[in-house]
């Protein structure tokens, strides 16, 4: 009884202490993630008394206001584009036999392992004026002179959605994986068809799903840099290129600080919707304590 | 019901996938495995041009790619600030895991929402913020600088393995440990150590990939001196025509497969553990 007491106390006395883990980890984020963000903020905000300047100038010429929205569209409609591709393997996924599931899960994990600078090149590869897709339709005669599908909104749009698709089908996967199919057989009972089975039960079924990966993959989308950069053409930059551009090129460092802090909002403001609505916890992994 | 209706409703599967539905979902698992399947013929191609199909087949350009100095360089410093990323985050992370999985300390929410949030930061974000700092600290241009800068970006993927493994322990088997007489650390070491090893080089594994693959923050503190490879990927894919690519990229393609079997064997590690403890 006592022994049993002493070591309870034990491993309080452990448990208290047990915050003193964390302080390392702590301490590496304060040095090296907050105070370097804080130091953008400060930077855009400074120069070297109190201005609004900057943010200003952001809001008061039309060619940013015209990025912050070609910014939002592009990443709306590569979000919609990634469910439209995502969405038929995610349903698949659930309904398959082992083997094929297993095939499908290995093709999907695989092209989400590999490198993002690699999948935005095998792109260029295919897309370009020479590229696979022109070569094979120039040598079948189908076309006179070469597509132009590259450094354009297309070239964006197929490769965001190349990188998001895999985002978008294990969230939806794991919630369908949830739901009794015998859902689906009582609706066919009640006799719904194959169509009306879809709408009014398996689709909103999966609902949560979607929005999981959706939002998620719209957070990634607004902050995007690589595909638009290399698959994109001048009207395709987002905020992220031109922010790129302002520090590299015209060394702008105030204001590519101000344009930081905006695209830093935008995303929070997102993001504050996916933790209210879905929770922190889904970006673990769907792990809850 | 109708005879003809209960024959239908009895013949309903809800497995069943029609062939329409295996033409859409076939078709985007080829849209998203094809065109990195392609690169491997095209790094076959021994011309100074990228052509397809390639007229010359030979190993040349893997060749060249292992023997040109400026390529084994930037692999070089890949490697080497993606394998000191990988332990300054992983040893943090184990720490971090330990304290937040088993303490019992307020603001463990607050914690866990601040070390998540490198995550939703945008990376060009994170690359002006560490462009502004280091350049301060006269770090642009070294592999500190980029690991410090890495650090953050990897921690929440080195602690959301390790937590999920943390989480699914057993307690009394460090109890009973404690009980034979060992101390705190030769707990750890001998007991809790060896059976969460799987999470923990998971989470190496994935800060290591995530170091290796990084471009938007390289790009900025890269500079000339400390030049990784996806860096100098950018620079070739941007400004250049380099027959290389196909094959580097080919490499990456196969460095990938390793890594998912690698993973894949410590995940099956760990469900094996979960179970059997």
């Amino acid at each position: 009884m006592t022994e049993k007491s002493a070591s309870n106390s034990f491993w309080q006395r452990v448990e208290g202490r047990q915050f003193l883990l964390v302080v390392p980890a702590l301490l590496a984020l304060l040095l090296l993630f907050a105070f370097p963000i804080s130091s953008v903020l400060l930077k855009s905000l400074f120069s070297p008394d109190f201005t609004l300047k900057h943010y200003i100038y952001f809001f008061k010429t039309p060619l940013y206001s015209r990025v912050l929205w070609i910014t939002f569209q592009i990443s709306i409609l590569s979000t919609l584009s990634a469910l439209i591709v995502g969405y038929p393997i995610a349903y698949v996924l659930r309904r398959a036999k082992p083997g094929i599931r297993n095939f499908f899960l290995l093709a999907i994990t695989l092209s989400f392992m590999i490198s993002l600078l690699v999948r935005n090149y095998s792109w260029i590869i295919v897309l370009q004026r020479n590229g696979v897709i022109n070569s094979v339709l120039g040598t079948l005669g189908l076309i006179d002179a070469p597509l132009k599908i590259l450094h354009n909104k297309f070239g964006v749009m197929v490769g965001m959605t190349h990188i998001f698709v895999p985002y978008i089908v294990f969230p939806i996967y794991s919630v369908m994986m949830g739901v009794d199919l015998n859902l689906e057989k009582a609706a066919q009972n009640l006799g719904a068809n194959r169509w009306q089975t879809f709408w009014r039960v398996s689709f909103p079924l999966s609902l949560p799903g979607i929005g999981a990966g959706a939002l998620l993959v719209f957070i990634m989308a607004l902050g995007f840099f690589i595909t638009p950069a290399l698959l994109g053409g001048r009207k395709e930059q987002m905020l992220s290129n031109l922010i790129q551009i302002q520090i590299v090129d015209l060394l702008n460092w105030p204001f590519a600080s101000a344009m930081s802090l905006i695209l830093l909002i935008a995303t929070l403001i997102v993001f504050s919707v996916y933790n209210r609505y879905l929770g922190l916890e889904r970006l673990w992994g769907g792990v809850k304590q | 019901m109708s005879r003809r209706s209960r024959k239908k409703a009895a013949r309903f599967d809800p497995l069943h996938i029609g062939w329409p539905l295996w033409l859409v979902s076939g078709s985007a698992i080829f849209f998203l495995i094809a065109p990195v399947l392609l690169l491997i013929p095209m790094s076959l191609g021994s011309a100074e041009i990228i052509e397809f199909p390639p007229s010359k087949i030979g190993l040349d350009q893997y060749h060249k790619f292992f023997n040109h100095p400026a390529w084994q360089r930037a692999v070089l410093n890949s490697l080497q600030v993606s394998a000191m990323t990988a332990v300054v985050s992983t040893f943090l992370g184990l720490l971090a895991s330990l304290g937040l999985v088993r303490g019992k300390f307020r603001g463990k929410g607050l914690i866990n929402a601040f070390i998540v949030s490198p995550m939703i930061v945008p990376i060009i974000v994170l690359g002006l913020a560490f462009y502004i700092s280091l350049a301060k600290l006269g770090l642009l241009g070294t592999k500190l600088g980029l690991v410090l800068a890495y650090t953050p970006l990897t921690l929440p993927f080195s602690v959301l393995p390790i937590s999920a493994t943390l989480r699914g322990f057993d307690r009394s088997l460090e109890h009973a440990a404690r009980i034979l007489g060992a101390n705190r650390f030769q707990t750890f070491a001998k007991v809790t150590f060896p059976i969460i090893r799987p999470g923990v080089l998971t989470g190496a594994i994935f800060a290591f990939m995530i170091a290796f693959d990084e471009v938007v923050i390289a790009l900025f503190i890269c500079g000339t001196t400390a030049v990784t490879l996806p860096k100098k990927m950018w620079d070739v894919i941007r400004y250049e025509i380099e027959p290389m690519l196909p094959a580097i990229s080919t490499l990456l393609f196969l460095l990938a497969i390793i890594i998912l079997v690698l993973v894949g064997f410590l995940q099956q590690r760990i469900t094996r553990r979960m179970t059997t403890s």
